[in-house]
């Protein structure tokens, strides 16, 4: 390391002033607008709480109403309401979006950088996330909640007369929504490879990074067939097109093939967070680093893949082939591997260490005892036989409650004691955490063990009531005796984080004398680190002496922030060698507005008010563009920056060395899933029927392939472009921009010319009603893409744009080359495929 | 609100003997072993309210599936009691922390090999009872007579087929099996899905719009059991069930031919106001002039323990309260109320229903 100079207490005041004006929260209203990630994530905190308390409340309720037999209190429908809510709640509301708020909270200061690469993009995904999740909640108190459960299985998903507007707010409040878990997703992947402190490299990683490196990775591939789900589903619901109606050749088996393959990797993307915060904490309680760092990043390696291959379990009940089955069986039987390595890796650590046993620890290992019991009756249900008695029984209710509560609920409130401190410097309260623990812990094991045995003298699950006498009676009285005990648990954890602590005297910085970075951040100020440090161990307060004094002394990278930008370092992937000082966007307006006006588009949409949606999808756009404009690719007065120890670097990069270009790429892997799954329901209905076109005539060969060939040539010339451009012509850059907008267009024309002038009819049967969404997805991005060489041309045209400074040109290339990969395969599948057969 | 389960007469599990023989021999030596030591563990499962429950299996495959899970359950409170152990004892301070390799060769054999020596075995097990209890049906092999169900928001419609000079016929929301045979079920759906389940015979086979799924089972002991909708249908899921009543062979067929038959006219007042107020618009009764089919079947009505597909008793008081407006006891139901009809008809119309016998 190179020496520098030791700076006077007056310099290092000045920096320290710099950085503090620099970063600073505003104040008054304007607090809202903050994008620090501090502020982000404790909303997102508070919030993913605040509806899981809701959702609480209306398990309560459900629980009141099962405690009899013929029991009146809630009505069938209010019922039917409160435990689809429940459940959607939980799951979109709750179990996902907390894990984006604890990682946008501890991932930058654990990572030794100043902030995550996209701000404002938190800030987009909280305000969309908490607008979302107040239309999907506030619809039980209209009586227009979801009842179709939390799977929406169709066709009584799709019967408007059963469900009414309830389906609409489920399926577009919760696309809003996942619109923002995948923004958060992005966010986490390019902040996780890219903003770690020099020297950290990737096997240097905190485990926590590693698992929501993998649990980010999960939510780009699992969302996605949930949203085209919900497109077809829509596409249903509103303009009759059968995807889902057996009577014009869809079938509703599809909708539960892409609500699985979402659903299940949803499970572990529940979990394995959780089970991050665990590999934080039981090494601070082991005091020693944790044993086995590759297995378990292995293991959770392993059981994200595996989580990809197991979501026919969920259908053993189906009629599908025993010998798919006995496949599925397998690979679920397979996933308990991995798990179990991840247990054995705590116990491990705890073995080899002296373990100090505190109320996070006390929260962990309940949690376990809990979660292995779960894990227990997953390996049962994931027997085929097994499942053909426990399916949709109380016996699932039971394990599916100790799997996410064992293993999600618990380590989260672990983890609410052990990082309390460092949002307030002071823990919360020993003696009030022991008493939740104890209720939580009891009350739990009364309400739910129970019903593994309702369910196997079988009780069906999601009945409004039961009769008495066949043997229930008593399990569910108890359930929900141990229902109130749980809540009265969880009342007491509020209470110890919302009770005021301001005459508590402040505690120490680091007060479980934990080994990892984010112990160095300091509540009160919101620069994050004070200066980046070079990183030479996992444990590094533990293992690199003086470092929280010399970080704070400002004797790493970036102590200062002279010109007034919020800067941090961009690091290779694998090595973690600086290449770049990002700047990253401060305090702004246009997240809110970009995430209210889309609300906006998604909430008209849900009532038919097609003037406001249209309103509402310019204002976005127009939110977003200036967005862009005004706060990215800005070119620098200087090229390169002194980011101290004797290192400078530069201000702006493009291409892979940049955040951005690795965000296209993150984003156009998540849209080509999406794309991939229309594509697989094109082929589903192929193996379904003897003639999926059902005589229908096709949208011929003849447009298809002019618009693939126009599609190719568009994408030839944006090539062009960029090769102009690297030789700074200005002006052919702009030409093979107009002539690349213009073939796109032509190219959009073709593409839609086929099924119109062939007449295909999209509710007539699904073939046309599949044909006319592939083309629609292919053409809508096709127009996206002509938005984006418009932006460019703008841009050039405005001098923001150059042979250097090429970042909005060289994404949009990227953008471009999926494109045209989507296009080649949609419109070569729909001209040529089904002449094909 | 006043409802009750299927009289679980000559169904309770604690007066019946042994269980029936079960068809594969192969299942018959570690039965013998659970059947001694499980009666101890299971007391507090098994009860005596066996009428819906999988644990009082009265059919080869729910008895396949029960031994499947008594051998699951001891094997997994064994691996519970040790992993929590060992949690519990790495919890305590101890004077010498293990060392790293030790540590490393616990996630070793712990994490890795057990696990997979003992799913590997459990997966084995399970891969061959699949075909052992659920036969497949392939389209060479000669197809079992089908009974058809098909699942109706909220009731069951009971297609038994022509068979043996009988005539094929209609019947709903009950069905009846012949003990020791295997009887093979086609599967449908009229509106959304819904999923057959007879948890005291076996597993669930979902029935899905546009497609047909089949079952069989196998009855091993005669009785009176309840089987209710698995798979979430609507407002009133949680009142769709049917009874089961398995039989005699001998009493079986006997019940099929007077079934066949269908029911001869009473010329009762309640008999000319079921057909008047145009009830027969909706509910077929073989043996009146409309057979009228988009309603359940009500031929041989009073022959059934339950109202509004096992929601009420089958009671002539009952049988009021739901035709004056089913909605009220079975919330979402598509039958229309008829409370603008006199008191008297609605009674003397329930006195002949609850009388066709």
């Amino acid at each position: 390391m190179t020496e520098r100079a030791e700076l006077s207490v007056e310099e290092r005041k000045a920096q320290e002033a710099e950085l503090r004006e620099v970063w600073q929260t505003p104040s008054g209203w304007r607090y809202w607008t903050s994008v620090n990630n501090t502020e982000i994530g404790l909303w997102y905190g508070s919030a993913a709480f605040l509806f899981m308390l809701f959702a609480g409340v209306l398990a309560l309720l459900v629980r009141v109403q099962l405690a009899v037999p013929d029991n009146d209190f809630l009505s069938a429908d209010t019922f039917n309401q409160a435990f689809t809510l429940h459940g959607t709640v939980m799951m979109f509301l709750f179990a996902v979006p907390i894990f984006e708020a604890v990682a946008i909270f501890l991932l930058p200061s654990m990572l030794g950088a100043r902030e995550l690469p996209f701000p404002r993009l938190s800030a987009f995904g909280f305000w969309s996330f908490a607008l979302g999740g107040v239309f999907v909640c506030g619809s039980i108190f209209f009586g227009a909640a979801p009842n179709t459960g939390w799977f929406m299985y169709p066709p009584l998903a799709t019967d408007k007369q059963y469900s009414g507007i309830g389906a609409d707010i489920w399926l577009l409040g919760l696309s809003f929504i996942e619109v923002a878990s995948i923004a958060a997703a992005v966010e986490l992947i390019v902040g996780i490879m890219k903003c770690r402190a020099p020297g950290m490299r990737i096997n240097m990683m905190p485990l926590f990074a590693w698992y929501l490196l993998i649990v980010a990775g999960m939510i780009l591939f699992a969302f996605p067939p949930l949203i085209a789900g919900d497109i077809l589903f829509e596409m249903e619901r509103m303009f009759g097109w059968p995807f889902f109606d057996a009577t014009r050749g869809g079938d509703p088996l599809l909708w539960q093939h892409l609500f699985w393959i979402f659903g299940h990797p949803e499970v572990y993307i529940i979990f394995l967070p959780a089970i991050a915060l665990m590999a934080m904490i039981v090494p601070t309680f082991a005091q020693r680093p944790i044993v086995g760092y590759s297995w378990i990043v292995l293991a959770a390696v392993g059981t994200g893949f595996l989580s990809f291959g197991l979501w026919v379990h969920h259908m053993f009940t189906t009629g599908l082939p025993q010998i798919s089955l006995a496949f599925f069986s397998a690979a679920s039987e397979a996933v308990a591997i991995p798990t179990g390595v991840q247990i054995f890796v705590f116990i491990a650590t705890m073995l080899a260490g002296r373990v100090i046993f505190s109320v996070p620890m006390l929260f962990g290992a309940g949690g376990l005892a809990i979660f292995i019991i779960g894990g227990l009756t997953g390996v049962m249900v994931a027997l085929v036989p097994f499942d053909w008695q426990a399916h949709d029984t109380y016996f699932i209710v039971a394990h599916l409650h100790y799997v996410l509560i064992g293993g999600m609920l618990f380590p989260v409130v672990a983890g609410v004691y052990y990082y309390y401190p460092l949002l307030n410097a002071r823990k919360l309260s020993d003696r009030l955490g022991k008493i939740a623990f104890w209720l939580m812990f009891s009350g739990f094991n009364v309400a739910f063990f129970p019903m593994h045995l309702a369910g196997l003298r079988g009780m069906p699950r999601r009945v409004f009531t039961y009769p008495a006498d066949i043997g229930w009676d008593w399990f569910n009285l108890i359930s929900t005796v141990g229902a109130f005990i749980f809540a009265a648990g969880v009342a007491i954890v509020v209470i110890d984080v919302l009770r005021p602590k301001h005459r508590e005297p402040k505690g120490e910085q680091n007060p479980w004398n934990a080994g990892t970075l984010e112990w160095i951040s300091e509540p009160e100020e919101k620069w994050g680190v004070r200066s980046i440090p070079i990183i030479k161990s996992r444990y590094p307060i533990w293992d690199q002496p003086n470092i929280i004094e010399d970080i704070k002394a400002g004797r790493f990278y970036l102590p200062d922030a002279k010109d007034g930008a919020r800067e941090t370092l961009v690091t290779s992937v694998l090595d973690a060698e600086p290449i770049q000082c990002l700047r990253v966007g401060g305090t702004s307006v246009l997240s809110i507005l970009a995430a209210f006006s889309l609300g906006g588009v998604f909430i008209a949409l849900t009532f038919h008010w097609w003037i406001v949606t249209t309103v509402c999808a310019v204002m976005t756009l127009a939110a977003i563009i200036a967005w862009l404009w005004t706060g990215t690719a800005v070119i620098p007065k200087e090229e390169i920056r002194d980011v101290g120890l004797g290192k400078t670097l530069p201000l702006y990069t493009s291409g892979p060395q940049s955040v951005g270009w690795w965000a296209m790429f993150i984003t156009m892997a998540g849209d080509g899933t999406a794309y991939a799954s229309l594509m697989f329901g094109y082929f589903f209905y192929w193996t379904i029927h003897d003639d999926f076109t059902a005589g229908h005539a096709g949208p011929g060969t003849l447009w298809p392939l002019a618009a693939v060939g126009l599609f190719t040539l568009a994408w030839l010339a944006m090539l062009a472009a960029r090769k102009a451009n690297e030789g700074d012509r200005d002006a052919r850059t702009r030409l093979w921009l107009t002539l690349s907008a213009l073939l796109t267009f032509a190219a959009g024309c073709a593409g839609l010319a086929g099924p119109y002038l062939t007449g295909m009819d999209p509710t007539a049967h699904v073939y046309p009603a599949i044909v006319w969404v592939v083309t629609l997805w292919t053409v809508v991005h096709g127009g996206v893409g002509v938005i984006m060489q418009a932006y460019c041309l703008a841009r050039s045209l405005a001098g923001r744009m150059s042979a250097r400074h090429d970042m909005d040109l060289r994404n949009v290339v990227l953008y471009w080359h999926f494109l045209v990969i989507t296009a080649i395969t949609s419109f070569g599948v729909l001209g040529l495929f089904p002449g094909l057969r | 609100m006043f409802r009750v389960g299927i009289s679980a007469e000559g169904a309770d599990p604690c007066r019946r003997g042994n269980a029936g023989h079960i068809a594969s021999g192969d299942l018959k030596g570690a039965r013998a072993i659970f059947r001694r030591i499980f009666p101890i563990l299971l007391v507090p499962l098994t009860g005596c309210s066996g009428v819906q429950s999988a644990l009082a299996p009265a059919g080869e495959e729910a008895a396949g599936i029960y031994q499947l899970l008594l051998v699951m359950v001891v094997g997994g409170v064994l691996v519970w009691l040790a992993v929590v152990g060992l949690l519990l004892h790495a919890a305590r301070r101890r004077k010498v922390p293990w060392t790293e390799e030790q540590a490393g060769r616990l996630i070793l054999f712990g994490g890795v090999a057990f696990p997979v020596a003992v799913l590997l075995a459990l997966l084995a097990y399970a891969v061959w009872l699949m075909p052992v209890i659920r036969p497949w049906f392939t389209q060479q092999a000669p197809q079992p007579e089908m009974i058809e169900v098909t699942g109706e928001q909220f009731w069951w419609r009971i297609r038994y087929p022509a068979v043996d000079g009988m005539p094929a016929f209609e019947t709903a929301n009950e069905l009846r099996l012949p003990v020791g045979e295997r009887v093979a079920f086609s599967l449908e759906a009229a509106d959304v899905i819904h999923s057959f389940w007879i948890p005291v015979l076996g597993g669930k086979m979902d029935m899905i719009p546009g497609r047909t799924n089949t079952s069989s089972l196998l009855p091993t002991k005669t009785g009176v059991f309840r089987a209710p909708c698995a798979e979430f249908c609507g407002t009133s899921h949680a009142l769709m069930a049917f009874s089961v009543i398995v039989m005699e062979p001998a009493d079986y067929l006997a019940w099929r031919r007077a079934q066949a038959a269908g029911n001869g006219t009473r010329g009762s007042e309640g008999e000319r106001l079921f057909a008047f107020h145009g009830c027969a618009g909706c509910h077929g009764i073989r043996g009146m002039t409309q057979a009228a089919s988009l309603g359940p079947d009500l031929t041989f009505f009073g022959q059934r323990q339950t109202v509004g597909a096992g929601t009420l008793a089958n009671t002539v008081e009952n049988v009021t309260r739901f035709i004056r407006n089913p909605d009220a006891v079975k919330p979402g139901a598509k039958m229309p109320a008829f409370d603008m009809l006199p008191a008297a008809d609605i009674a003397a119309i329930a006195d002949y229903l609850v009388g066709l016998k």
